[in-house]
């Protein structure tokens, strides 16, 4: 197996999940107006992603991986197909007890991030991570470094972008470019940035 | 009603367009954009998923209890979409190689899911079917300009075709590199964003913070 570390940085630095694979743009958009609020959803991002990406390993290995149901008498079956369905059920099971378990225990956490947590559900980066797993076929350590990792750099992404974003509600902007418009170019810009990583990380 | 439906079908392509104003579907919009070829195909799955998923969730609508529709909506696009990932992998292997995990992801696209739950969870199939379709032609015209501009400034070429010939091949266009990585989409997305919300003022968002109108009195 591959250092940790470097598995961490590169799913959290290089492997940017909105900057630089264009994942989970619709929440990184829409929830980037406040630094607080993008807190709690990056927080909320990882605590799920480094959940559910060594759970969901486990699911493939055991059941779904081609000849992983030999001991039950089936060495020629291959359900990866089914990596899907099984994926964004284990997801959407997880999010379902978390949210009822924060709530239970911890209703402070709750408040703070709980709003995001069915949301997640449906968000294309915390899916993504499950698959990527399975394309680059890690174990059940590096899947959980994995998904920490790339849960981390979500948050620092959007944490960024809502900084930047809560100093340009006073700017002068050009009417079609409000909002939106510059959410994208900042993105861009931040992108451009990130792409330094992927320098340093080939040398 | 052909009028209605016909109103149904053109307003998602500009007016009312799911990637440029509602912020739906961007996910996968901008990852597989570097070539025209790619990103017909994720246009044309994704118009097939969401057209069909729209039909399958008007049609059992009336029986699916109101605290589990999420779910049941997830597992027909996910059914949906294992079908179209298994034809892209027998009949085009190379493309659904590069398009990677892209295409699974359709089926947490917030443009799917948001057409059924908005939608075809209330209304009759044939509509649902031709509202879906519009925001599947609305979502491929804007993948099909980004995905153009950059492999036509990114490569010199369109589908593949050599257009503009390319220094190292003789010709004189150098080819832009920063087209085909990741910060040129968001930058044209945006550029697109604008150029649409110019033209159509009424789309523009209103400024979070105004000026203080006393602020030019006491100069």
């Amino acid at each position: 197996m591959t250092d940790p570390g470097a598995v961490f940085f590169q799913a959290m630095l290089v492997d940017n999940m909105p900057l630089t694979l264009f994942l989970g743009l619709c929440t990184f958009l829409a929830l980037s107006r406040k630094p607080d609020i993008a807190l709690g959803l990056g927080l909320a991002v990882t605590f799920v992603l480094g959940l559910t990406v060594p759970l969901n390993q486990v699911v493939y290995a055991a059941l779904l991986a081609p000849g992983a149901l030999a001991w039950a008498g089936f060495p020629d079956l291959d359900l990866s197909y089914l990596k899907l369905i099984a994926f964004i059920g284990v997801i959407a099971a997880v999010v379902q007890l978390i949210e009822m378990l924060l709530d239970r225990f911890f209703p402070a956490i709750h408040a703070a991030f709980g709003v995001f947590l069915p949301l997640l559900t449906v968000q294309c980066a915390i899916l993504a991570g499950s698959l990527f797993m399975v394309e680059r076929q890690m174990g059940l350590a590096e899947s959980a470094v994995y998904g920490l990792g790339s849960g981390a750099g979500f948050a620092l992404a959007v944490v960024m972008l809502a900084a930047i974003r809560a100093r340009l509600a006073y700017a002068d902007l050009p009417a079609g470019l409000r909002g939106l418009g510059i959410a994208f170019v900042l993105a861009g810009m931040m992108s451009l940035g990130f792409a330094s990583f992927a320098q340093m990380a080939a040398q | 009603m052909a009028a209605r439906l016909w109103q149904v079908l053109t307003d998602p392509l500009v007016r009312q367009n799911p990637v440029t104003l509602q912020i739906l579907g961007i996910c996968s919009a901008l990852a597989v954009t570097t070539a025209l070829d790619t990103a017909l195909t994720m246009a044309v799955s994704l118009t097939v998923v969401v057209v069909l998923a729209a039909g399958i969730v008007s049609a059992i609508r009336r029986f699916i209890p109101s605290t589990i529709r999420l779910i049941v909506q997830i597992i027909v696009v996910a059914s949906l979409v294992i079908v179209i990932d298994q034809v892209l992998q027998a009949y085009f292997f190379e493309i659904s190689k590069r398009l990677s995990v892209f295409v699974s992801l359709i089926t947490t696209n917030c443009l799917v899911l948001g057409r059924t739950e908005s939608f075809a969870r209330n209304n009759p199939p044939l509509p649902s079917m031709i509202d879906a379709l519009g925001n599947g032609l609305g979502y491929s015209l804007v993948l099909i300009v980004i995905g153009a501009t950059r492999e036509l400034f990114g490569a010199g070429s369109l589908m593949g075709v050599q257009i503009l010939p390319t220094v190292d091949q003789g010709g004189w266009f150098t080819p832009l590199g920063l087209m085909l990585l990741a910060p040129s989409a968001f930058f044209l997305l945006g550029g697109l964003v604008w150029a649409i919300r110019s033209a159509r003022p009424e789309q523009a968002e209103a400024a979070e913070h105004a000026a203080p109108a006393v602020a030019e009195a006491g100069r």
